[in-house]
């Protein structure tokens, strides 16, 4: 499964020459990315825009036999329920905090002098109960564990939402807001596994649809620091993560497109879930970055959309 | 320096192992009996303090940390490591 796959046969990928434009500085030539002069935060045009709803209705035609539930959450979650979540055990460095003004009118002058002056404003900033989304999926785990035990079939949602993350780079394929769209499994260890087992194959062939050379490797999450390091060891021994790669700003470091997660009972036990018999739930999601699989798209099939293969777009669009 | 009754002293201030460090055997799976990925990575950390070491990356995985035994294995190397 560690193999590159292209359904052209042998992989291209047209690496931009030296001193030249950037795939980045492509996508802001031809308008379907625009800039906000910060790197990682851009505005999206109506091309780009089309492809990310058509990959959006795509995956919900892959799950719709399924019948998993729709929830909708803003691109903010509840500050105690992220607090309980255990994100900043593994990813302190990536989480964004809401934080407004709670002064007075002093405090309201003091922070245009400030501004005015070119001098730090935030000063009287104070943290607010919201905190912006890591992942899709965040704001489920409280909802889901308040409606009690979980059916004997267990519980399937879908989900989608901008995710968060203050990772600043160039890479378009790294974009510090970007939106996620995710299937989640609750249930018995082999209901979750044979959910994630059912989406690494769907997953695969939605993208061989599209025509995009593919890698399903095993992976681990960016955990923080040296603790970091134990923790990814980990997940990548149990095998718990898989990423669906595909080569967009480099074959070296192809961007993960898909993600198969298997969570055991780490948010179970953190959300006090439970099976229909008593016992700690597990979970699993699947996760698609729709950005990137847009940037994939652009990368392989070129950025002008009309000239797309037939194929490519019949499956978008058809 | 008797190491296995160290770990065990650290393992009692574990969550999964509060009140019952001192009945571990020294091939009990530390993990089967409730440590979590977190717990382990607490247990490094405080392994680290008190053994004075360094854990090199190789040995960061659940192998190393898996029973009071593994553990003291781990350690006595690294303590003749660092005396070396």
């Amino acid at each position: 499964m560690d193999s590159i796959s292209s359904p052209q046969g042998d992989l291209i990928l047209d690496e931009e020459p030296q001193g030249g434009p950037t795939f980045l500085d492509r996508l802001f030539d031809h308008g379907l990315l625009i800039r906000t002069g910060v790197d990682g935060l851009y505005g999206r045009s109506g091309a780009f825009e089309s492809v990310v709803e058509a990959l959006d209705r795509l995956i919900s035609r892959l799950g719709a036999a399924d019948g998993a539930e729709v929830m909708r959450f803003p691109p903010g979650m509840s500050r105690p329920a992220f607090e309980r979540s255990g994100y900043l055990k593994g990813f302190p460095n990536l989480a964004g905090t809401v934080h407004s003004f709670c002064g007075d009118g002093a405090g309201h002058a003091e922070i245009l002098a400030c501004v005015e002056e070119g001098r730090d404003w935030t000063g009287q900033q104070e943290a607010t109960d919201i905190v912006l989304t890591p992942a899709a999926c965040y704001p489920l785990y409280p909802v889901a564990a308040a409606r009690g035990a979980l059916p004997a079939e267990g519980r399937l949602f879908d989900l989608q939402s901008y995710c968060f993350r203050r990772e600043p780079s160039l890479e378009p394929t790294r974009m510090q807001l970007f939106r996620m769209r995710e299937y989640v499994r609750m249930g018995s260890p082999e209901q979750v596994l044979a959910f994630r087992e059912s989406w690494l194959e769907r997953g695969t062939a939605m993208m061989r649809d599209l025509g995009l050379p593919l890698a399903i490797d095993v992976a681990n999450d960016p955990f923080f620091g040296r603790a970091g390091r134990m923790l990814a060891n980990n997940q990548r021994a149990q095998g718990l993560k898989f990423e669906l790669n595909v080569p967009v700003n480099s074959v070296e470091k192809p961007t993960a497109c898909l993600s198969f997660n298997y969570h055991q009972d780490h948010f179970g036990s953190t959300w006090a879930l439970r099976q229909a018999d008593g016992s700690v739930a597990h979970t699993a999601c699947v996760g698609f970055g729709l950005e990137r699989i847009t940037l994939a798209l652009l990368k392989h099939h070129g950025l002008d959309r009309a000239a797309w293969p037939e194929a490519v777009r019949d499956a978008l669009w058809g | 320096m008797n190491i296995a009754q160290d770990i065990r002293e650290i393992l009692a201030s574990n969550e999964a192992f509060a009140g019952k460090a001192d009945q571990l055997a020294d091939d009990d799976s530390l993990f089967d009996m409730g440590l979590d990925s977190f717990g382990s990575v607490q247990l490094m950390l405080a392994l680290e303090e008190r053994f004075n070491v360094e854990f090199p990356d190789e040995l960061l995985n659940r192998k190393s940390f898996s029973s009071i035994r593994a553990i003291s294995e781990a350690v006595s190397t690294l303590i003749r490591q660092e005396a070396a």
